[in-house]
């Protein structure tokens, strides 16, 4: 068990910086989440956390110990990977086996430490194949078991779940929330997948172009994203982000279209602002089927036209024409609706998200 | 008829057609070889006549009695030879797997200034033919005294088999997934035990066939093991043949006898090394 502390850290290949000096604090038993696009330096950045990517600047600090210079295998931590990279010349009973070999420790006391982490992950029946004859769920649970083996300070998850199907995503997800809160180790999970942060992390890291957009719980990044890339980036589908001009109190987009300035942010706009109008899917809905969350007088209701709908079964997903843009709305209780029809709905402005369009930063106290 | 049955006769007559074409490749293949384990066993005149004798009349095992009787008596210093093409195709078949294994890990895994450059400078040495180095090679071996030894002849093989072994090592170190090594580091072990661990019994298959084609190459050479060797101090089993020639006669029969013995450890090497020669050991370390 360790906290995990990144302080200033810095990753360069050669002239080119690709992780600009980050700061982390990750508190011992939490379950982090680094999340964003290809390309954002959260695979890098844990790689650094394991030791292989030399660290270019800044401190890493594992359990209160720098451990920059550290070989991986004086950090104590196991890693699961997006290819699970289990060893193919090796049993299952070997793969989950190798470190503790490897720390010189006898057959006789591996076997039982093996025999344990194979009956939490339901394994025991699968002990004597080779990664081959696997599925690949199966093959993930010998990586994990691989990992529980070690009984490391700090879990390594890199986008272990991305070759999995839909469904055996969904079931993975449970089963690495079941180990967290079985083994009690402090994890940093690395994904693309918003669904896997949020429905995982105690705490996410939304990464951008090498820097931290924002850090906070779940809920934080969902209701009170600090950005206009946060906003866009945490949510599916994504939060309608449009930009308006602050005039005369109102909101007024490009095309001429109005909306009605959400009071909360009538103290923090000046009038001719240029701002980034951010609304949920959630809170956009035919009347009648939505529920929101502020008083009455915060929704605003808007004829809009329907284009397109996606019915998902328990919701439909509504796209209308609003603004010379194309808005998504969420419908609860779906009932049929046609391509252009036109209907009444509420725009729940209590949960409207404004940010400044230049800087993009979040426009809320 | 119908076109079940069409596709399904034609599917017949294409695996018919497909047999056959591998038979007549294959008695291509295999046939000089059968001859010469025939004609060691029968006597020249048989060999020489013509029209061929295809069904040998009197086989006896003459030759390898006569070969093994020492010299004077029709024998040549076969267990000689045989020690020094050992000695030299074993010698320098572990060195070349060795620069190999080295060199090829690097290409595959490091990356470094004119990486493609030296390359590509390995594969040209390729270019150049044996033969055309034996000349100057001579000269060089003269001065330097080693004609006639081992060393000589092992330099000389591992000069060229080593851009060969590392092109091929190289290939399957490739294919090792960079993962599988990063993931043993991280269980504990070192670069060097990583390695040892995981990536060299992965690419296994790859050095094995290295180390066969390397072997064979060492062990059938003869035009440069003709000029850099003298006598039975170093002399190898092909150079061995000429033995069997003299002023005005060949001992066909002596020579594929010879030619036999020079066979057989080849082929076994290589069904000792064949099991691990099939690859597909690597399927299922990532998705699959």
């Amino acid at each position: 068990m360790a906290t995990v502390s990144l302080e200033k850290l810095v990753k360069r290949y050669g002239a080119l910086e690709v992780v600009h000096g980050i700061d982390l604090e990750v508190a011992d038993r939490e379950f982090i989440a680094l999340v964003g696009p290809s390309g954002c330096g959260k695979s890098t950045t844990l790689r650094m956390i394991a030791g292989l990517e030399p660290v270019s600047g800044g401190n890493l600090k594992i359990g209160g110990r720098i451990v920059n210079d550290l070989p991986p295998r004086a950090r104590n931590l196991a890693m699961v990977f997006q290819s699970y990279a289990l060893y193919p010349h090796m049993t299952v009973r070997e793969n989950m086996g190798f470190s503790l070999k490897i720390a010189g420790q006898k057959p006789e006391e591996i076997a039982p430490q093996v025999e344990e982490a194979a009956k939490t992950l339901d394994l025991t029946h699968l002990l004597d194949r080779r990664p081959s004859q696997l599925s690949g769920g199966q093959r993930q649970r010998v990586a994990m078991g691989r990992a529980i083996v070690r009984n490391p300070d700090v879990f390594l998850f890199d986008e272990p779940l991305s070759n999995l199907d839909a469904k055996l995503r969904t079931q993975m997800r449970v089963e690495i929330k079941k180990l967290h809160a079985k083994v009690q180790s402090t994890v940093i999970y690395v994904t693309h997948d918003q669904v896997e942060a949020m429905t995982l992390a105690d705490r996410i890291v939304i990464m951008r172009d090498g820097y931290i957009e924002q850090v906070g719980t779940p809920e934080d990044v969902f209701q009170r994203p600090q950005s206009k890339f946060v906003a866009g980036f945490i949510g599916s589908p994504p939060m309608n982000l449009k930009d308006a001009e602050v005039v005369d109190g109102q909101l007024v987009f490009t095309n001429g279209d109005r909306l009605p300035l959400p009071a909360r942010f009538k103290d923090r706009v000046t009038a001719g602002q240029k701002v980034t109008f951010g609304l949920r899917p959630d809170d956009l809905y035919p009347a009648g089927h939505g529920i929101h969350s502020g008083e009455d007088a915060d929704v605003h209701k808007q004829d809009l036209r329907v284009i397109l709908t996606e019915p998902l079964g328990n919701e439909t997903l509504v796209f209308s024409d609003f603004a010379g843009a194309e808005w998504v709305g969420r419908m609860l209780n779906p009932r049929r609706l046609s391509p252009g029809e036109t209907l009444p709905f509420c725009f729940d402005l209590s949960q409207a998200h404004l940010f400044d369009r230049e800087s993009g930063r979040t426009l809320r106290g | 008829m119908n076109e079940n049955a069409k596709a399904r006769i034609n599917g017949i007559l294409l695996s018919t057609a497909h047999k056959i074409g591998l038979f007549l490749a294959m008695t291509v293949i295999c046939l000089p070889g059968l001859w010469i384990v025939l004609a060691s066993f029968r006597p020249t005149v048989e060999i020489m006549a013509k029209p061929p004798v295809w069904i040998p009349q009197d086989l006896s095992f003459d030759a390898y009695i006569a070969m093994f009787s020492g010299v004077g008596q029709g024998g040549i210093p076969i267990i000689e030879y045989f020690r020094n093409s050992l000695i030299i195709s074993v010698t320098s078949t572990a060195i070349a797997l060795a620069i190999g294994m080295a060199g090829g890990y690097a290409f595959a895994r490091f990356r470094f200034k004119a990486k493609s450059s030296i390359f590509l400078g390995l594969m040209l040495t390729r270019t150049v033919p044996g033969i055309a180095l034996s000349l100057p090679l001579f000269f060089v071996y003269s001065k330097l005294g080693i004609i006639d030894t081992h060393f000589g002849l092992i330099t000389a093989y591992v000069a060229l088999n080593v851009p060969f072994t590392i092109w091929l090592i190289d290939g399957f170190f490739r294919q090792v997934p960079k993962d599988l090594a990063e993931a043993a580091q991280i269980d504990g072990c070192t670069r060097w035990q990583a390695f040892w661990q995981v990536e060299f019994p992965l690419a296994g298959p790859g050095i094995a066939s290295a180390g066969i084609f390397a072997f064979l190459t060492s062990w059938n050479e003869f035009a440069l093991a003709s000029q850099l060797t003298r006598s039975v101090n170093s002399k190898t089993l092909p150079v061995g043949l000429l033995d069997y020639t003299s002023e005005f006669t060949i001992d066909w029969r002596g020579m594929c006898a010879l030619a036999v013995i020079m066979i057989i450890p080849a082929l076994v090497l290589t069904f000792i090394v064949q099991k691990h020669l099939v690859s597909g050991l690597t399927s299922g370390a990532v998705k699959g």
